[in-house]
C-alpha cells in the first residue's frame, strides 16, 4: 500500500503544488499590501476631535488603533498635521484619556505648498483690504486668482528670458573659445545680452510686486487647542470639510487626487503632489531602453542561432550570455558609470561641446546612459529568447522553403522571423519587466530626486537624451528612506509601488496579448 | 533460355544523371560511387532497407544536403548536360527546375493559398492574376481544388495530414519544376490517403520527372516505371519495375522484394 503510494508519486505531486501554493501566498501577501494601503490613500478621511480634559484638546485623522504595548491599553494614533506647530505629524493618544470624541462639521483640512496639512478652524481674514461681509475661503481664494495668474505668466517671461540669455552665453564661450573674444560678433552679442539681462530684471521686479502682494492676503485660522495660525492664502493648494463630505464628494476629491498624482510635479521633497515626472522617467527609460536594446538582442540571437558555425565558441558565447543575465545589476550601473558616461560621455563633450567644459554636458549622468546601461542588462534576456524560439522551429519548415528556391535569408525573413515572434516577444516582456523594475544601476547613471526638466519637451532639440530623470522604482527608495520625515510619506510609497507595479502590469499585457494574437496566427499544427 | 542482362540499365538520354557519386558525413561515407541515370518524364523509385543512403541520393539532387555542415560530396551529377555539383551553379535556380516533397508534411503557417504561392512570392511573382491563376491550377493538378477552394484563406493548419501532404505537392508544382523528388511521400499516412498521392503521382508523371524514394515496394511496383535497388550506400540493381518485381538479376535483390531480408 505504502510503495504503491511512493511509486504512484503522491508525495512529489502535493510537494509540487505546495510550491506553487507558497509562491502565490507570498505574491498575493505582497499585492495585498500594496493595494490595501495604496488605494485608500486618497479617500478623505474624518476629523476627529479630542477632548482631553485639562490638557488641550488635538484633531486629526485616526490611523490606527492599537493596545499600548507598554499598559495593554488601548490607543489611537492621530495624524494631527499643523507641522508648523507642533513639529511633529503624528502622536498616540491612550484610549482611556479621550473624555469625548466628535467630528465637528466645521473642522477644515487644507493641502499646503509647505508644512503638509492643516487641521482647524476657520475663524477670519487678513487681506490688503477689508474683507467684504459673507467672505468665504472659497470666495477669497478666487480673490487671488488673478494675481496668480500674472505670477504665472511672469514667471514663464523669466523662463524665456532666461533661455535667450543661456543661448547667447552659448555662443559667446564659442567665440571666445575659438579665441574671438573681441570680434565685432562677440562684442554684439555681450551688448544684447546686456539689454536682455535690463529686461530680465524689470520682469523679476515685477513678479517681486506680484508675490508681495499674494504673500500679504492670509486667512486666519485655529486648531483644535485655539492657537491661532495666520496662513497665505496662496500657500493653500486644496480644502475640504470631510465630516460634511457626502459620497459624491468624496469620490470628487478622490478622483482630483488621482489625476494630480498622475500628472503633477511633487511636492515637500516628493512626499506630496504628483509624480508625473518619475512616470514619464520610467515609461520613457523603458521605451529607450527597449529601441536600443531589442534590436541588438534579437540580431544577435538570429546569427547565434542561423548563421553561426555550430562549435565549441559558439556554446562559449552562449554560457557566457546566459551567465551574462546573472551579474548583479549594480556592476551594470558601475560599467555604465565608467563606459558611458566617463569615456563616451567625455568624449562626446570633448567632441562636440569642448567650449562648456569642466561643466559636462554628457558626460554626467542622463537619460540615454541609463537607459543603454538598462539595455546591456536586458539584451541576454533577448538574445536567450530569440534563440529558443528560433530554435524551436521545426526543420521540416527551413527544409521546406529552401527546397522552394528561397534562400537562407528569406526563409529568416518570411517564415522563421514571424514564427518565432512570440517566443521573441515574451523575452520582450521580461526584458521590460525587469528594466522598469531596476534601480540601482540608474542610482549612478542618472537618476535623481527632483528632475528641474523632462527629458523631452518643447524647447529645441525636444528630446533631451542628455537630461536627468525621475523614476518611480528610485521614487520609492527616496521617500520611503531617504525622506525627512518617514511616517509622513508612507502613504506616497505605497501609491508610488502601486503605480509602479500598474505600469508594469499595462505594459506587459500589452505586450502578452500581441504575443498571443502571433502565437494563434504562428501556431503549427502537427496532425 | 534469355540473354543475360545487365543489373544495371542504361537510359538512352537521362534527364538526370548521377556519376561515381560518392558523398561523405565527416568521415563516415554514405554513397560509394554510385551511377545512374534517370529518365525524363517517368516514375523512378528507390528501394531498399534503412540508411542505404536512397533519400540522401535525392536529396543530392536539389543539393538540399548544403544545409547540413560537414558533408563532402565528389562525382557528377547532371541535369539536362549541366553538372549541379559545380561549385559554380545557382543552387537557387536548380532548386527552382527541381522540386521537393518531404516525408513528414511540412506546410507553412500560413494560408492555404500563401502556401501554394509561397515559392513565386520568393522569386518576386507580383501579379495577382498570374497567382491566382496557379493556386487553382496547382491545387487542381494535387487533386486538392475541389476540397479547399471554399476556404483558401484559412490557414493550412486545419486540414488533414493526406491533405496537408497534397498541399506541399501543389507548393511544388506551383514553380512549374522539371523534375520533382519525393522523399517517401506516403510514409505517414493513412491507406486511404496514400492511394490518393499514388493516383496524383501517376497522374503528374507525363509532364514531370519524378523520383521517388519509398519502403514500400507494392508502392515501388504500382507507380514507377524504373526501379533501383540501393543497399549500404551502393546501388545493387536498376532496371524497368517489372523485370526486377519479376525477375530480378541479383541475389540480394531477390532477397530483399521477396522478403527474405530487410
Amino acid at each position: 500500500m505504502i510503495r504503491r503510494y511512493w511509486r504512484e508519486g503522491e508525495p512529489y505531486v502535493w510537494a509540487s503544488g505546495l510550491a506553487l501554493s507558497l509562491v502565490l501566498l507570498l505574491t498575493a501577501l505582497l499585492l495585498y499590501v500594496v493595494i490595501a494601503n495604496g488605494i485608500a490613500v486618497f479617500w478623505p478621511r474624518p476629523l476627529a476631535l479630542a477632548a482631553l480634559g485639562d490638557q488641550p484638546a488635538i484633531m486629526g485623522e485616526i490611523m490606527q488603533r492599537e493596545p499600548n504595548p507598554a499598559t495593554g491599553q488601548e490607543r489611537l494614533q492621530f495624524k494631527i498635521g499643523n507641522r508648523d506647530l507642533y513639529g511633529l505629524d503624528f502622536r498616540w493618544q491612550n484610549a482611556g484619556e479621550i473624555q469625548t470624541l466628535t467630528f465637528p462639521p466645521e473642522a477644515y483640512v487644507l493641502e499646503r505648498m509647505e508644512y503638509g496639512n492643516f487641521y482647524g478652524f476657520l475663524r477670519g481674514f487678513a487681506l490688503n483690504e477689508p474683507a467684504a461681509p459673507g467672505l468665504t475661503l472659497k470666495t477669497a481664494l478666487q480673490s487671488i486668482k488673478g494675481d496668480r495668474h500674472q505670477r504665472a505668466a511672469l514667471q514663464k517671461e523669466i523662463n524665456r528670458q532666461n533661455k535667450q540669455v543661456e543661448k547667447l552665453q552659448h555662443k559667446l564661450a564659442q567665440l571666445e573659445y575659438q579665441g574671438q573674444g573681441q570680434a565685432a560678433r562677440a562684442l554684439e552679442l555681450r551688448r544684447a545680452k546686456a539689454a536682455l539681462e535690463t529686461e530680465f530684471r524689470q520682469t523679476v521686479d515685477r513678479l517681486d510686486q506680484v508675490a508681495g502682494r499674494l504673500r500679504d492676503q492670509k486667512a486666519i485660522f485655529v486648531d483644535a487647542a485655539g492657537t491661532e495660525k495666520a496662513i497665505i492664502l496662496d500657500e493653500i493648494v486644496r480644502y475640504y470639510q470631510p465630516n460634511t463630505m457626502s459620497m459624491l464628494a468624496k469620490t470628487g476629491h478622490y478622483l482630483v487626487k488621482l489625476h494630480e498624482l498622475l500628472f503633477a510635479e511633487p511636492r515637500e521633497s516628493n512626499t506630496e503632489g504628483g509624480l508625473f515626472p518619475a512616470i514619464f522617467g520610467t515609461i520613457m527609460l523603458v521605451f529607450l531602453m527597449s529601441i536600443l536594446s531589442f534590436p541588438l538582442g534579437v540580431l544577435g540571437g538570429i546569427y547565434l542561432r542561423e548563421y553561426a558555425r555550430q562549435g565549441v565558441l559558439v556554446r562559449m558565447v552562449r554560457i557566457a550570455v546566459n551567465n551574462l543575465a546573472g551579474i548583479p545589476s549594480i556592476v551594470y550601473g558601475i560599467f555604465g558609470l565608467g563606459f558611458f558616461v566617463y569615456g563616451i560621455g567625455g568624449w562626446v563633450d570633448q567632441l562636440f561641446f569642448p567650449e562648456r567644459l569642466p561643466t559636462p554636458t554628457f558626460g554626467t549622468g542622463g537619460i540615454l546612459w541609463a537607459s543603454l546601461t538598462l539595455g546591456l542588462l536586458t539584451v541576454p534576456v533577448v538574445i536567450v529568447a530569440t534563440e529558443e524560439a528560433l530554435g524551436a522551429i521545426p526543420p521540416g519548415i527551413r527544409e521546406g522553403s529552401q527546397a522552394l528556391a528561397a534562400t537562407k535569408f528569406q526563409t529568416l525573413v518570411k517564415l522563421l522571423l514571424p514564427m518565432a515572434s512570440p517566443g521573441i516577444l515574451t523575452g520582450f516582456i521580461l526584458a521590460m519587466a525587469r528594466a522598469a523594475g531596476e534601480v540601482a544601476p540608474l542610482m549612478i547613471t542618472g537618476v535623481v530626486k527632483l528632475a528641474p526638466a523632462l527629458p523631452l519637451d518643447t524647447s529645441f532639440p525636444f528630446l533631451h537624451l542628455d537630461r536627468k530623470f525621475m523614476h518611480l522604482g528610485f521614487h520609492i527608495y527616496d521617500i520611503g528612506f531617504q525622506s525627512p520625515n518617514v511616517e509622513a510619506a508612507k502613504p506616497m510609497v505605497y501609491v508610488t509601488t502601486l503605480l509602479l507595479i500598474l505600469i508594469v502590469l499595462i505594459m506587459t499585457s500589452t505586450a502578452i496579448a500581441l504575443r498571443n494574437r502571433m502565437r494563434k496566427r504562428y501556431a503549427i499544427v502537427d496532425v | 533460355m534469355t540473354p543475360v542482362k545487365d543489373a544495371i540499365i542504361k537510359i538512352a538520354q537521362p534527364q538526370v544523371e548521377v556519376e561515381g557519386l560518392n558523398l561523405f558525413y565527416g568521415d563516415s561515407q554514405a554513397l560509394h560511387n554510385v551511377s545512374l541515370g534517370f529518365p525524363a518524364k517517368q516514375v523512378t523509385a528507390l528501394i531498399g532497407p534503412s540508411g542505404c543512403g536512397k533519400s540522401t541520393l535525392i536529396r543530392c539532387i536539389n543539393r538540399m544536403n548544403d544545409l547540413i555542415d560537414h558533408i563532402r560530396m565528389e562525382g557528377i551529377i547532371r541535369i539536362d548536360n549541366e553538372n549541379i555539383l559545380d561549385a559554380k551553379v545557382d543552387v537557387i535556380e536548380l532548386r527552382r527546375r527541381v522540386g521537393m516533397v518531404f516525408q513528414k508534411w511540412n506546410p507553412f503557417p500560413k494560408s492555404i493559398y500563401e502556401n501554394v504561392i509561397y515559392g513565386l512570392r520568393i522569386a518576386g511573382v507580383r501579379d495577382r492574376n498570374l497567382l491566382d491563376e496557379t493556386v487553382e491550377k496547382s491545387l487542381r493538378r494535387a487533386a486538392l481544388w475541389d476540397e479547399v477552394k471554399d476556404r483558401l484563406h484559412r490557414s493550412a493548419m486545419g486540414l488533414s495530414g493526406g491533405q496537408m501532404q497534397r498541399l506541399c505537392i501543389a507548393r511544388a508544382i506551383a514553380v512549374s519544376p522539371e523534375i520533382i523528388l519525393m522523399d517517401e511521400p506516403c510514409s505517414a499516412l493513412d491507406p486511404l490517403s496514400t492511394t490518393r498521392i499514388e493516383e496524383l503521382i501517376i497522374e503528374l508523371k507525363g509532364d514531370y520527372t519524378i523520383i521517388i524514394v519509398t519502403h514500400n515496394m507494392q508502392q515501388a511496383a504500382r507507380i514507377s516505371d524504373l526501379t533501383a535497388y540501393m543497399y549500404m550506400g551502393g546501388l545493387v540493381e536498376y532496371g524497368p519495375t517489372k523485370q526486377l518485381f519479376t525477375n530480378p538479376v541479383k541475389k540480394e535483390t531477390e532477397d530483399y522484394i521477396t522478403g527474405r531480408f530487410g
